[in-house]
């Protein structure tokens, strides 16, 4: 649904701060335990919710969030069950929105009616498919938009602004900023060069622009957030579930208070980014 | 049911989009479409140069040593009793294999689009060994990445590749294979698109890689009819060449696909039998989707998870299949069948008493076919075989199978 995003956005901007996005893997390390940190997420101070579907070649991550995936397959999940998640979690909470996140493949053996009926049906209000660039777009992004669910984009450093309109003629929800060339969980780089970068992108759009990649701490949101209309934290939330697992992967006491506490963080970190900005 | 429409030429893919029918594409992270793009043009702009043709031919002549020849395999064409058997020596070019004649025509790109640093990706080593054999030619870094399973059982062509300067990344997700390999390859490229190229080695991946890697490796068909015409004033009755990703395939199948008279078979590797999961056959018992920039004929599960392949040979290791093989077997232009590992094995091993030539495990899955359908063939026929890699580098796999030490 692409009115519980806009209206979540519109809400934020309100507070006068920048929206704090966190991704996990779904499955990760198991289904009822990422159902737990799903359900905890809001409550820690999370505005939108990224919900990770495995895929076995994630060729656009690093080692952190690919090691989840395949912590989650080994445990089971499936496309069918990622959506089972998050329609156990709208049971309780409706209006945080929610972005599947992930790679084509999943989703084109489920069938793309199919999943997009089932996905609508599980309170889905945007998608994030990696390898679907704007040349791909009969593939999926048109159907979503007409069936009502957001296709988000991402724009990296290496999308000039010849590359942007294409980028930006079908998506929807927000702007996804991919604050550098490479894979999921590299470092930062310089903030300043965030800001231009995002500066550039509205220039093209009155989408929100949300920046990830490399966002691992509360001081990093802040500073991210001073720019751009929402930070995307996923790399050290993944990393903060492997660290609270026992040798074989499997979940303990700490792994989901560990990643409320480490949201609770990020999320402080977001709400004084324009304090700090006008300072 | 109306019957499809007759297809004028089986030559005229890709589409502007990079499609073959529904297969090919360009399914990348937007972090790579700009370079894709830039790739394309570049590769537009060049195969319509003249110069750049003439460097790819006296390169091709001088350093890789085409054109490579087309033998007549007496002995074997006695022995199985049936067809005349040729076969295309492409185990005879520089390196070893056909993997060089793709190698060479894209490090001239890298080097027209200002490049500085080459990657790749490699399961057997040949692409490894190729790709680090034109980076040192060219004077260029080289980076390549190697399942570690691949480092482990292809140990020669890992020092080769060393001894030629190049840096041999082993990978450790996954398998530890050809596919984990290309992951890897993928993600330097994202982390490094300013000065890196990507060599890929295979007629897969976005467009325009499986273009591109099929037009440099046409030269082997082109040659091959020629040749053909010459010694025997007429064209084959059977063209088979072993399918991994399926460049040396689509390189000697492409000048035939148009001549009706000319049956084409692509073998692909049947591993262990294709019941379980130890095979590597995408077309004859995967299904399409979508992996590594194309959609294409997979093994997957019913998740659409990709899955571990398996074969004796590495070079065929690899869950996925070039997007213009899938087509051409969708539209019934090749019939593609699989080659157990065991099959592969005693091809590789008559080939050597017969003819004195060791063949790489590869196209030893090639020959296991044509050992099978050369004595239900008249003499009068001819079958044509691209003989693509030679087999010193399978001597210690096959001597660990056969209880040979060394």
């Amino acid at each position: 649904m692409t009115a519980r995003m806009d209206r979540k956005f519109a809400d934020v901007a309100s507070e006068g701060r920048p929206v704090l996005v966190t991704y996990f893997m779904g499955g990760d390390p198991d289904f009822e335990t990422s159902l737990s940190i799903m359900k905890a997420l809001p409550k820690a101070g999370s505005d939108v919710i990224e919900l990770g579907m495995p895929f076995s070649d994630p060729m656009a991550d690093g080692p952190a969030i690919q090691l989840a995936g395949q912590r989650s397959l080994k445990a089971g999940q499936t496309l069918a069950t990622t959506l089972e998640i998050a329609r156990r979690f709208r049971e309780e909470d409706q209006r945080t929105p929610i972005v599947l996140m992930g790679y084509y493949n999943p989703i084109y053996i489920y069938g793309v009616d199919r999943f997009l009926t089932d996905a609508l049906e599980a309170g889905i209000d945007g998608l994030i498919v990696v390898d679907l660039p704007p040349e791909m777009d009969d593939e999926l992004c048109i159907p979503a938009l007409q069936k009502g669910i957001n296709f988000i984009r991402l724009a990296t450093p290496t999308t000039d602004d010849r590359r942007l309109p294409k980028v930006l003629e079908n998506t929807s929800g927000f702007v996804y900023y991919v604050s550098m060339n490479g894979i999921t969980g590299s470092a930062l780089p310089d903030p300043s060069l965030i800001a231009g970068a995002v500066e550039r992108i509205k220039a093209h759009t009155k989408l929100p622009v949300c920046v990830g990649f490399g966002v691992k701490t509360a001081e990093h949101a802040r500073a991210i957030g001073a720019s751009a209309d929402g930070v995307v934290v996923g790399t050290a939330i993944v990393n903060q579930i492997a660290s609270s697992l026992t040798e074989e992967g499997k979940a303990t006491d700490a792994t989901v208070p560990g990643v409320e506490a480490l949201v609770r963080g990020l999320s402080a970190g977001v709400r004084s980014a324009r304090l700090a900005a006008a300072e | 049911m109306n019957e499809a429409p007759k297809l004028n030429s089986f030559r005229a893919g890709p589409d502007e989009d990079g499609r073959f029918g529904i297969f090919g594409g360009r399914f990348v992270a937007e972090t790579l479409m700009p370079l894709i793009l830039d790739l394309q043009a570049e590769w537009d702009k060049a195969k319509n140069d003249p110069a750049f043709k003439a460097e790819l031919d006296n390169l091709g002549a001088h350093y890789i040593g085409r054109p490579s020849p087309l033998y007549f395999a007496e002995r074997l064409t006695e022995e199985l009793g049936g067809a005349k058997i040729y076969f295309k020596r492409e185990e005879l070019n520089h390196t070893g294999s056909h993997k060089i004649n793709n190698c060479i025509g894209q490090i001239l790109l890298a080097k027209r689009m200002g490049k500085t640093r080459i990657i790749a990706e490699t399961g057997a080593g040949q692409h490894g060994v190729a790709s680090a054999t034109v980076a040192a030619r060219f004077g260029l870094p080289c980076v390549v990445y190697m399942g570690a399973t691949d480092v482990e059982r292809q140990a020669p062509n890992v020092f080769r590749m060393k001894l030629l300067g190049a840096e041999v990344k082993p990978v450790t997700a996954g398998n530890g294979t050809l596919k984990d390999a290309m992951n890897e390859a993928l993600r330097d490229w994202v982390t490094n698109v300013d000065n890196t190229y990507y060599l890929i080695g295979t007629a897969a991946g976005p467009h325009p890689y499986p273009e591109m890697v099929r037009d440099f490796q046409a030269v082997i068909g082109q040659e091959a009819k020629a040749q053909m015409l010459e010694a025997e004033g007429r064209l084959p009755d059977l063209v088979v060449a072993a399918v991994g990703g399926g460049s040396n395939a689509i390189g000697i199948f492409h000048s035939f696909l148009d001549d009706e008279g000319v049956k084409i078979v692509g073998v692909e590797a049947g591993g262990k039998g294709l019941d379980g999961d130890e095979h590597c056959a995408s077309i004859t018992a995967g299904s399409p989707g979508v992996l590594h920039g194309n959609r294409t004929y997979l093994l997957q599960d019913g998740d659409g998870q990709i899955k571990e392949g398996h074969s004796i040979s590495a070079g065929l290791d690899y869950p996925g299949i070039g997007p213009e093989h899938s087509w051409l077997n969708d539209v019934g232009r090749v019939e593609y069948v699989p080659i157990m590992d065991h099959e592969a094995l005693e091809a590789f091993q008559m080939l050597t008493r017969l003819e004195g030539i060791i063949p790489a495990l590869e196209p030893s899955h090639a020959l296991a076919e044509v050992i099978k359908r050369a004595p239900t063939m008249g003499k009068d026929e001819i079958i044509l075989m691209n003989l693509s890699g030679r087999g010193d580098k399978d001597i210690f796999t096959v001597g660990k199978i056969l209880g040979m030490g060394l």
